[in-house]
């Protein structure tokens, strides 16, 4: 009689019957990833997604102690980094990797937008991950607010009172997000519902859809490369890219305990909205190129408002992060081109400047 | 306040004027005064009744006729303003600066009179006054120190709880200095004219004057009103006393007491001054150069050991604490909650204030009981800090045990991918 | 020829473990102990802690008949000092026990049945309110319930 598989060889075939295991696991085993000069950048998308699981994990795990109001947001914070054991890793951990995630997506999405990878067919890819930028920045704006401190609740504040510049929805835009007229507990619940179910929910719609695509496409390969006839060599993804991808996780996990370890992350001082703003306030890192580029803008230009021009400037070149794959017209024949490239390095600089300005200017 | 125009001449002044320029119609008020020397020309004649107008007696139905005399509602019915001022009306004019504390008192020193209007009221204004320096200096004919309306102000006056009042607390110090601070002014009189700049200086000053502190004492809380007074030897201490009660009771049951009597030293002035007084530290404790002690001690005399040994114990619990705070800080700025320790730091801080205060026995032992324990529970709070400095360590051990886990995985995949990749089937 | 990339499969006949398959172990091993090590902290975490509450709004400074008739206590309320005295008549008062003058804490005085400071003799009535002495402000005031046969002090 032929001996039967031991039980744990079972439940495969059994799981596979009713779930069409073996399709997937044939598109992982066969799925590829060309290996050229450039084939370093692939493992930033990756990367951003470890640090987005990272954060869902942590996250929840302070859901289960933080509580969203005014009164005891801040103390349930402080609770956590004291009385909770090893509340204080979790915390430092999410808020460090809160902000690896973002520097990391920034660059993700340089290193393809360089590389042109929103060409034909990936425009859908580009732009949910345009997409997930604005999420990942939302999602870093209304998380800043929740352990309601004092630098937090006038970051808001002020990045409110932008929203509210907006013309013609500008102030119903602000209502909706303060919900009310002013920053207060209303606003700590709300940022709150944004950050722990809205957002997670859309992102969760524009991960999928991203991330099905690359599975769909693969990876897209520089137009230099791709046309120069030459064969592309190719590297399996299962397991040696993979292997591959899981030291860089491995090493960020180490480096993300180590930063919660030696740099805990600060909580300061529990918001009091009827206290003056402290010197110095100024919005989180990612959005400092933004807000130190409305400081300088004047007051008026010709006859418009300085500062609606500044939000104008940047809404429009947020729809043209979106719109890039339709704007950069040789790309999308598979042309070799260097203006948008050009633009690129000019926005990335710009960036890089103006952050720094931020930082140092007084 | 005699710089008044002298009174004769002020009333042949008013008589050419009155006689010459006062409208005779009936004004706004039904006060003839008023109205008349509201439209005046003269300065001098005009302030007053404009200034009135405030006045606590007038908003009493005690107007210009009520101090000088006179008959206000004659100067309308007849229409010769003059009669308005007839001395058969009893019309006084100006009295003379020697004789105002009488012309007050003759209202504010009749008890049946001021039952009538504030029961509350002392009445004794000018007995107190007879018996200050100023008032025995008046009666002698010196026209130049204070009477009533040089403090009170003369038409216009205000009660002294009216923060416009010259009398108000926060403005005598520079109502007296008005005279007592000023040289040219006091150069008659063998005092110093100093107080007001040592006081304004002064930890009670800057209390009164900058903070607006309504407990901390004006020249009147110890020197007295009405009956002001250069202070006695013994008198300093019971001044001092009425607030600072304890250091009194300490200082009392001291040594210092009977010996201070005995070199008719004043009993809290000697060492902590009386218009200059400054916040207090712990360096007028013991010997060094800037202690109080070592003016009268000299080395190695009882109360020589005793300072020092007083002032080696405040500085232990001052240090103990300190280095009990520090600990705490550190644990904190590393991201340990420290708030049972700094809830237990109450305790020793207390001491160390009760300790400050217990100076006053100037007893090594006594001093003793409140700082032993105060620096014994300050060491509990030192071991809460070491205890949550040790939280911090052990967190260091965590990441120094985690790290190298790590490190090692990725090690361990990277030989993984080199071995996978060696053999010939990954080519 | 053994050209198989299980060249390096178990051959030793000493029973000898292949470079491969330790590696395979070591690998197992390092990420088993990694996973040990996150999942160890996850579990500490969502065990709750002793203090299961963040905010201190309540307390309970003492059982029915700890305090006898014109007595005080103090205990710890957050991390501040509180003061719960039972007064002559028995109503139980509650107190922050931190006096405003510099922060000396304040004890009951059966002999005075007032709340007193020993730092600077500052003096309050069994309302809170301040004096005597030194203290400008008066006590901050707390509610007091019994249940049961505790005595619950929490914030007004």
């Amino acid at each position: 009689m032929k001996p039967q598989p031991r039980k744990s060889a079972r439940f495969y075939p059994w799981l596979d019957e009713r779930l069409g295991l073996s399709a997937i696991l044939e598109v992982a085993r066969h799925k590829q990833v060309p290996q050229h000069q450039h084939s370093i950048w692939y493992y930033l998308g990756g990367m951003t997604l470890f640090l987005y699981l990272v954060q869902v994990v942590t996250g929840i795990l302070l859901l289960l102690y933080y509580r969203p109001t005014a009164e005891a947001a801040f103390e349930s914070v402080e609770f956590i980094m004291s009385e909770v054991p090893f509340g204080w890793l979790v915390r430092s951990i999410h808020s460090w990797s809160a902000n690896l995630m973002i520097f990391f997506l920034f660059v993700h999405m340089f290193s393809v937008f360089f590389m042109k990878g929103y060409r034909k067919p990936r425009e859908i890819t580009w732009i949910s991950g345009a997409l997930l930028l604005f999420l990942c920045l939302a999602f870093g704006f209304s998380g800043y607010l929740l352990p309601w401190n004092r630098l937090a609740f006038f970051a808001t504040k002020v990045g409110t009172d932008i929203l509210g510049e907006i013309p013609i929805i500008g102030g119903f835009l602000l209502e909706w997000s303060r919900g009310g007229q002013e920053v207060c507990g209303a606003t700590l619940t709300r940022f709150f519902g944004i950050h722990v179910a809205i957002l997670p929910m859309v992102a969760a719609l524009a991960l999928s859809i991203h991330l099905v695509m690359v599975q769909k496409h693969g990876m897209s390969v520089p137009i230099s490369i791709e046309r120069s006839g030459k064969p592309i060599a190719q590297m399996p993804f299962f397991p040696n890219f993979a292997l591959r991808d899981a030291i860089g996780w491995t090493l960020t996990l180490g480096l993300l305990v180590l930063l919660a370890s030696i740099f805990p992350w600060e909580l300061g001082q529990k918001a009091d909205p009827l206290a003056s703003a402290p010197a110095g306030i100024r919005p989180e890192w990612f959005f400092l190129f933004s807000f130190q580029t409305l400081k300088y803008i004047p007051g008026k230009i010709w006859f418009i408002n300085g500062e609606l021009l500044g939000i104008a400037g940047f809404g429009l070149g947020a729809l043209a992060l979106i719109l890039v794959p339709f704007l950069d017209r040789r790309a999308q024949r598979n042309q070799r081109g260097k203006l948008v490239g050009a633009i690129g390095v000019v926005v990335l600089i710009y960036m890089i400047v103006f952050t720094v300005l931020g930082f140092v200017a007084e | 306040m005699s710089r008044l125009v002298s009174p004769g001449a002020l009333r042949l002044l008013a008589a050419g004027i009155l006689l010459g320029l006062c409208p005779a119609a009936a004004g706004e008020t039904d006060n003839s005064c008023i109205d008349c020397h509201t439209s005046l020309a003269d300065k001098r004649l005009r302030e007053p009744a404009v200034a009135s107008k405030e006045d606590v007696h007038f908003r009493r139905g005690l107007f210009c006729h009520s101090c000088h005399g006179g008959n206000p509602a004659r100067g309308y019915i007849e229409n010769v303003p003059a009669l308005a001022h007839s001395p058969g009306d009893g019309w006084q004019g100006v009295p003379k600066a020697r004789e105002i504390p009488d012309f007050c008192a003759g209202c504010h020193g009749d008890v049946e009179y001021m039952k009538k209007y504030n029961p509350n009221l002392r009445v004794d204004q000018l007995l107190e006054y007879r018996s200050s320096q100023h008032g025995k200096l008046l009666v002698q004919g010196d026209e130049k120190v204070a009477q009533c309306v040089s403090c009170h102000g003369v038409h216009g006056i205000l009660q002294a709880a009216d923060s416009r009042s010259p009398v108000h607390r926060s403005n005598i110090p520079g109502t007296c200095g008005h005279c007592h601070a000023d040289p040219g002014y006091m150069r008659d009189y063998s005092i110093s004219t100093d107080q007001l700049a040592e006081y304004t200086r002064s930890v009670h000053g800057k209390l009164l004057l900058e903070e607006g502190d309504a407990a901390a004492p004006a020249c009147n809380d110890c020197h007295g009103n009405h009956g002001a007074t250069p202070l006695g030897l013994t008198s300093i201490a019971y001044a001092c006393g009425e607030c600072h009660a304890l250091n009194r009771d300490l200082f009392n049951q001291s040594p210092h007491k009977a010996a201070y009597e005995e070199m008719e030293l004043g009993e809290c002035i000697t060492c902590h001054g009386h218009h200059d007084i400054e916040k207090t530290s712990d360096e007028m404790i013991g010997v060094g150069d800037e202690s109080m002690c070592i003016t009268c001690h000299e080395e190695d005399d009882a109360g020589y050991h005793a300072a020092k040994f007083m002032r080696a114990q405040l500085d232990s619990l001052v240090a103990i604490i300190e280095e009990a705070a520090r600990l705490l800080h550190r644990a904190e700025r590393g991201g340990v909650d420290v708030k049972a320790g700094k809830f237990d730091l109450q305790k020793p801080m207390s001491a160390l204030i009760r300790a400050r205060g217990a100076v006053h026995h100037f007893d090594p032992r006594k001093l003793a009981e409140i700082v032993h324990p105060g620096i014994a529970q300050a060491r509990i709070v030192e071991e809460v800090g070491e205890a949550a400095l040790h939280d911090l360590k052990m967190r260091r051990v965590g990441l120094a045990f985690s790290i190298p886990i790590i490190l090692l995985v990725a090690l361990g995949l990277y030989l993984k991918i080199r071995r996978l990749e060696s053999s010939p089937r990954s080519r | 020829m053994n050209t198989d990339s299980t060249s390096n499969a178990i051959s030793d006949s000493t029973g000898k473990v292949s470079r491969r398959s330790f590696l395979d172990l070591f690998l197992g091993g390092g990420i088993a102990t990694l996973a040990a090590a996150a999942v160890y902290p996850v579990l500490r975490f969502i065990t709750p802690p002793k203090l299961p509450e963040a905010i201190q709004s309540s307390v309970v400074a003492a059982k029915v008949g700890e305090l006898k008739p014109n007595s005080g206590k103090i205990f710890r309320f957050g991390k501040e000092p509180g003061i719960l005295v039972l007064t002559v008549s028995g109503k139980y008062r509650a107190f922050a026990a931190t006096c405003t003058h510099l922060d000396c804490t304040v004890q009951y005085r059966p002999d005075l049945k007032e709340i007193w400071c020993a730092c600077h003799n500052g003096h309050y009535d069994l309302n809170g309110k301040n004096v005597s002495g030194p203290p400008p402000a008066p006590l901050e005031s707390y509610e007091v319930t019994v249940q049961g046969e505790n005595i619950i002090v929490s914030k007004v």
